[in-house]
């Protein structure tokens, strides 16, 4: 295992999102890799449950005490439901990234658009690449 | 030891000062307008001037330590220009004088706005921007403007590099256009590539920031600009960092459209609590109709030889209209001009050359200890990475924080953001190679402590009044109470 976690369940894109595929519904939240960049997270900014974004639209945003930055969506689809939890205790995403700190839940428009994300492998490697 | 608030030493019944007897009738004020209990402290004169000084005395500033805040340009603020804004003349000029009434002062402008734009190889410059930023939307709406005039009307996009200030992108929001990032190459450049790529007839310019965040001189910006042009683009080139090109590149000789100066950098006007700023922009031919305005021309020529002109306010045909009260922030257009007027042509470029041999002294010094990603000949800053290899747990942040107990105030943290855990550093012209040497000595110790005993930088600062502070709370919670709360009846 590489210096961050990347579970072997999940889908990676290029910046650095996750997504979990339950049937045509899928949970998405921020990778380890981002979380350890962005240092410690103070704000996330949500969407609307019923909004609905084409794959690597701009969902919400997020911001910690060094950056700010755009979460781009997976694939495209409808928000069901988002962690609204986040409002109060953004730092969950720093200590559970792949558990407690999902951002949303969405309704999967088109399961095709999984098949241009990163597996695990690939997306570890991007990550040492990047460092 | 931290020093109580003002509140903290308020004792009921203290009186700070003796009102004179009324010398004019009294009269009631409004019942419903009266409080009878006030949120203010009750202290006494010497209780505000020890609170107030003990303050002061902690504060870290150009004026007591050196200041090597990337991207921000702390120089020295030589005092003569101090002098010269207090100059009754200047000092105790009103706004609203008439143009008759303020020849001097805008004789001081033109001359400013004419030198501003020999130093850059624009046509004309106006003053009117407070700050850079300011100076950075005037452009793009100028830019704007320059193509709805044409009736062209689908570029709505402007290309910023990912190596740009943070302000370029959400100036190119702010003036209603998509900013469209391209990634640098490897050496720091802008990736001629995807330039190319994005260029099209949507795009209405792009911005670029020169010498970059890497604080890199684009060894390509002549194609950067053809590419941007042959699309139909224009060139905004953000000159926040001319404190590395006087006297040595003219923007408006490469071919850039039109360009921001900060004042409170370059030409040395104080800023960062001493400000305002002043963010004149300067443009080619081009944009020459649409400069915000008004600006100060020459409207009667000399009547005689050695007599002086008569200067008026002008308002550009096209201009973008006014972007500031009054005539810009004046008293900085003042230092400004002095600064510029003691130093002389040849004055400025020796300005611009210390402070890149400066940059560079400290770079070759501390890149051994230190991995600088771009390590070439930089600019007037260069960044490097906060981070040893073997020893995660320290960040920048924490090299940041040990520097305060070597008596030196921090480089700019995490920015750029294209650099891992950066340290932006611009020692500017004004330090001598002593206390370069000292910076230098101290950033190698800390790195010898980061190996050595990583937890000292992990708690830093350890000589300061305030020891860590807490980041997150500080981001989170934006509504700080320095005052007791207000009594029930006015909370209601």
């Amino acid at each position: 295992m590489g210096k961050w976690k990347t579970p072997d369940d999940l889908k990676y894109t290029e910046s650095d999102e996750w997504i979990r595929v339950e049937g045509d519904t899928a949970t998405i939240g921020i990778t380890d890799y981002a979380q350890t960049q962005l240092n410690d997270i103070v704000y996330v900014e949500l969407p609307d449950v019923g909004d609905t974004f084409d794959k690597d639209g701009v969902f919400g945003s997020i911001e910690s005490v060094k950056a700010a930055a755009d979460l781009h969506l997976p694939v495209g689809g409808e928000v069901v439901a988002v962690n609204d939890g986040l409002e109060d205790d953004p730092e969950v995403i720093n200590a559970d990234p792949y558990g407690n700190g999902w951002i949303i839940k969405i309704k999967i428009a088109d399961a095709s658009e999984l098949d241009s994300l990163m597996d695990a492998a690939a997306y570890a490697k991007l990550c040492e690449e990047r460092d | 030891m931290t020093e109580p608030l003002i509140y903290e030493i308020s004792a009921s019944g203290r009186i700070g000062v003796n009102l004179p007897q009324c010398d004019v009738p009294e009269s009631e004020l409004p019942s419903e307008l009266m409080r009878d209990e006030l949120a203010l402290p009750e202290v006494s004169e010497l209780q505000v001037v020890r609170h107030f000084t003990r303050l002061s005395q902690r504060n870290f500033g150009i004026d007591t330590t050196f200041y090597p805040l990337g991207s921000c340009t702390m120089k020295y603020n030589p005092r003569l220009n101090e002098d010269v804004a207090r100059y009754d003349g200047f000092a105790k000029l009103h706004p609203l004088t008439d143009e008759a009434g303020a020849q001097g002062a805008l004789a001081l402008m033109y001359q400013l706005q004419t030198w501003l734009a020999e130093l850059s190889g624009f046509s004309r410059v106006s003053l009117m921007p407070a700050a850079g930023a300011h100076g950075e939307l005037a452009g793009i709406l100028m830019i704007r403007k320059y193509h709805a005039d044409r009736g062209d009307t689908k570029r709505t996009k402007i290309l910023v590099p990912n190596s740009a200030h943070g302000t370029n992108p959400a100036t190119v929001t702010m003036a209603g256009f998509e900013a469209v990032e391209l990634p640098s190459d490897e050496n720091g450049d802008v990736d001629l590539e995807a330039l190319r790529a994005a260029c099209d007839d949507t795009v209405a310019g792009m911005m670029i920031t020169v010498p970059s965040t890497l604080g890199v001189f684009e060894d390509q910006i002549l194609e950067v600009i053809e590419a941007v042009h042959a699309c139909g683009g224009l060139m905004y080139m953000d000159g926040a960092n001319m404190n590395a090109l006087m006297g040595i590149v003219k923007p408006g000789e490469l071919g850039f459209d039109v360009m921001h100066y900060n004042l409170h950098k370059t030409f040395s006007t104080p800023h960062g609590g001493g400000g305002p700023g002043s963010g004149a922009v300067g443009v080619n031919e081009k944009l020459l109709p649409y400069l915000p305005g008004p600006i100060v021309d020459i409207v009667e020529a000399p009547q005689a030889e050695e007599a002086a002109p008569l200067y008026g306010w002008v308002m550009p045909e096209k201009s973008i209209g006014r972007v500031k009260a009054f005539h810009g922030n004046f008293g900085m257009h003042i230092r400004a001009y002095a600064y510029i007027r003691a130093y002389g042509g040849e004055g400025l470029k020796a300005v611009s050359e210390h402070a890149v041999l400066n940059a560079n002294y400290i770079r070759v010094k501390l890149h051994e200890a230190y991995h600088v990603p771009y390590d070439r000949i930089c600019a007037h800053e260069f960044v490097l990475e906060g981070r040893f290899k073997g020893v995660d747990e320290v960040h920048a942040l924490d090299i940041s924080k040990r520097l305060i107990d070597y008596g030196f105030h921090p480089p700019t943290n995490y920015f750029p953001l294209i650099v891992h855990e950066a340290l932006m550093i611009e020692p500017t012209e004004t330090e001598d190679k002593v206390t370069l040497d000292a910076f230098i000595d101290a950033m190698l110790h800390i790195a010898k402590e980061a190996h050595e005993n990583p937890e000292l930088l992990r708690s830093a600062p350890h000589e300061a009044p305030v020891s860590r502070v807490d980041e997150v709370r500080a981001a989170k919670q934006l509504v700080l109470c320095c005052q007791p709360a207000l009594p029930q009846a006015e909370t209601d």
